[in-house]
């Protein structure tokens, strides 16, 4: 039998939108392997309380190791208890999210349980007992699929990927005793300087609008930034390489080959041409939305809905329609 | 202070890419090779602090086939001081890549070791942790600044929702993204001197790839979709589309 653990982010005591997905696909590998999803949840005290939720999208066990000195992400800390439970629960799967934390952690677990890892997978299957994968390459310029030869097999799954769904169990908690020191973490976190914004980032983002040179000047942001708001709280802000270049937007925001790999519900590409590189990192996306005066721009090839014209006047108009839907709506 | 810069040679990122006759990987015909676009900003952070300092050797290392000499010779032209060419198979499995690297890097007396935050190529994010893992050593990833302040060193790390500032005791292995360290270009003067600068190559030890590619394909084509229409008016009828007919509204 073979169980799947699913490792699960939280911050501040909030579950990060990831966390569901991380759940809701390890609870349905486990179905294929005929084993059982559990999930693990780290932070501060009463972490506990966030947990409880994950048993809705299929967690019949949800691990929580709650500590004062996790209440911030720390490599060398969760690194070391999550390794130890994977080793521990004798699982024969682990997966985490594709997120920024879990780029950072899941390369450290894998190497601690010395076997290697997938990263970044957007397809999950299991077949005959074995588990078969599916991650872009060269940023989604082609698609390998792969399986590991060792166990567990570790894997980070493409955020806005997996389905969610609905799952009737409650989920059994169970306590991890932190019995490692946290004053032999060699990391250690002087400082968090949030963006002061709510808004998601790109590569977490279940919708992202996407600027590129087509803006003219980064004081044209505000045009974008008012369509992102009226897409909701989940709506988060893209750029291409050329502007991030530029200096117009920071380089967390770049979308592509040598930026994020995206792959939100809907994307919006605005004043984007839409280079090889920007297409690799955006065409997974479920619609490509392009807005752009050239009829000829490559964006058009991929996008399944295009308007051509002025984008500071279909701009505005769009922000205006979409408010007036999401309102009746 | 040295430090040992591991990089990679990877398709140029304008590249458009067809999957070989193997089936498995790609064909390299007619494709321009490269040092991966973040790892040259390594080498460039490796650079700026060894002059800072002045004094300290820049060493670069690359695990692949014979042909990596040509982007080694590239990060000696940057200003490198020396090359090591391990000769050996890169897979997926970032893992045998990291174990190579970490037995070649334990001979090196280099506080330091810098990578890029990814490769280009196949984008794991995965071998810097991994070889810090290995060696022992603290690791700090997507680092877009740095500076050593005694025996630790205080990085600036992009993450979700802001950046955090973190401190790791040396020796340490850090993954550098793009921030502070805009590559420099290889000056002419550069480029000769790379020529006659010493560039190891040896047999690395690899152990083989536990992740099995079963197939490589290009991405189903989108297929071109449709200009809903032109200018300010079409606005209303692409969002009663996104709602009505793609429900991604």
């Amino acid at each position: 039998m073979t169980n799947v653990l699913a490792v699960v982010e939280q911050r501040d005591g909030a579950l990060r939108g990831t966390a569901r997905e991380v759940v809701a696909a390890a609870a349905a590998l486990a179905s294929g392997l005929g084993g059982h999803a559990h999930a693990l949840v780290l932070g501060g005290e009463g972490v506990a309380s966030v947990a409880q939720g994950l048993g809705a999208v299929g967690a019949e066990v949800v691990k929580v190791a709650s500590h004062e000195a996790l209440a911030g992400y720390n490599p060398d800390g969760f690194s070391a208890i999550t390794a130890r439970v994977v080793r521990d629960g004798g699982y024969g799967v682990v997966l985490f999210a594709a997120s920024g934390q879990g780029k950072d952690l899941a390369p450290r677990v894998a190497a601690g349980l010395d076997v290697p890892l997938a990263s970044d997978i957007t397809g999950l299957e299991a077949t005959d007992g074995r588990v078969i994968m599916t991650r872009p390459v060269y940023s989604g310029k082609a698609f390998a699929r792969l399986t590991v030869e060792a166990s567990p097999v570790v894997a980070s799954i493409r955020p806005n990927v997996f389905p969610v769904g609905d799952a009737s169990g409650a989920g059994t908690l169970e306590s991890v005793e932190v019995t490692e020191d946290p004053g032999a973490w060699p990391t250690q976190v002087v400082s968090f300087e949030a963006t002061g914004s709510d808004v998601p980032d790109v590569a977490e983002a279940s919708v992202v609008v996407a600027g590129g040179r087509g803006m003219k000047d980064p004081e044209q942001w505000g045009l974008l930034e008012d369509l992102r708001a009226a897409l909701g709280d989940d709506a988060g802000l893209g750029a291409s390489r050329a502007v991030v270049d530029a200096g117009w937007r920071p380089h967390g925001e770049q979308v592509g080959q040598t930026g994020k790999t995206v792959a939100p519900k809907l994307y919006f590409a605005i004043g984007i041409s839409g280079a090889i590189q920007h297409l690799a990192g955006m065409r997974t996306a479920g619609t490509i939305v392009a807005v752009n005066k050239d009829p000829d721009a490559p964006i058009f090839k991929v996008a399944d809905y295009g308007i051509v014209g002025d984008l500071f006047e279909v701009l505005p108009r769009l922000t205006e329609e979409v408010r007036a839907i999401r309102g009746d709506g | 202070m040295n430090i040992s810069v591991c990089v990679k040679r990877v398709p140029d990122t304008e590249t458009r890419i067809r999957v070989g006759a193997d089936g498995a990987s790609i064909d390299p015909s007619g494709v321009k090779f490269v040092v991966s676009p973040y790892d040259e900003i390594a080498v460039e952070a490796a650079l700026r602090l060894k002059e800072g300092q002045g004094t300290g050797e820049v060493v670069t290392v690359s695990l692949g086939d014979e042909v990596g000499q040509d982007i080694l010779r590239t990060t000696l032209a940057m200003g490198a001081d020396r090359a090591v060419l391990l000769k050996g198979e890169v897979t997926s499995d970032g893992l045998a890549t990291a174990k190579a690297l970490a037995a070649e890097l334990e001979g090196h007396d280099a506080p330091l070791v810098l990578l890029g935050v990814k490769a280009a190529d196949d984008d794991q994010q995965q071998v810097g942790p991994m070889l810090a893992t290995l060696l022992g050593r603290p690791c700090a990833t997507a680092v877009s600044s740095f500076e050593v302040v005694g025996d630790r060193v205080r990085c600036r790390r992009e993450v979700e929702g802001g950046s955090e500032v973190v401190e790791v005791p040396l020796p340490a292995v850090l993954t550098i993204t793009k921030g502070a360290y805009e590559p420099r270009y290889a000056s002419l003067k550069g480029i000769m001197a790379a020529k006659k600068k010493p560039l190891e190559v040896k047999d690395a030890v690899v152990s083989p790839s536990r992740i099995r590619v079963e197939g490589l394909a290009l991405p189903p084509e989108r297929s071109a979709g449709r200009i809903v229409g032109e200018g300010p008016e079409a606005a209303r009828e692409l969002v009663r589309i996104l709602r009505e007919e793609a429900n991604a509204l």
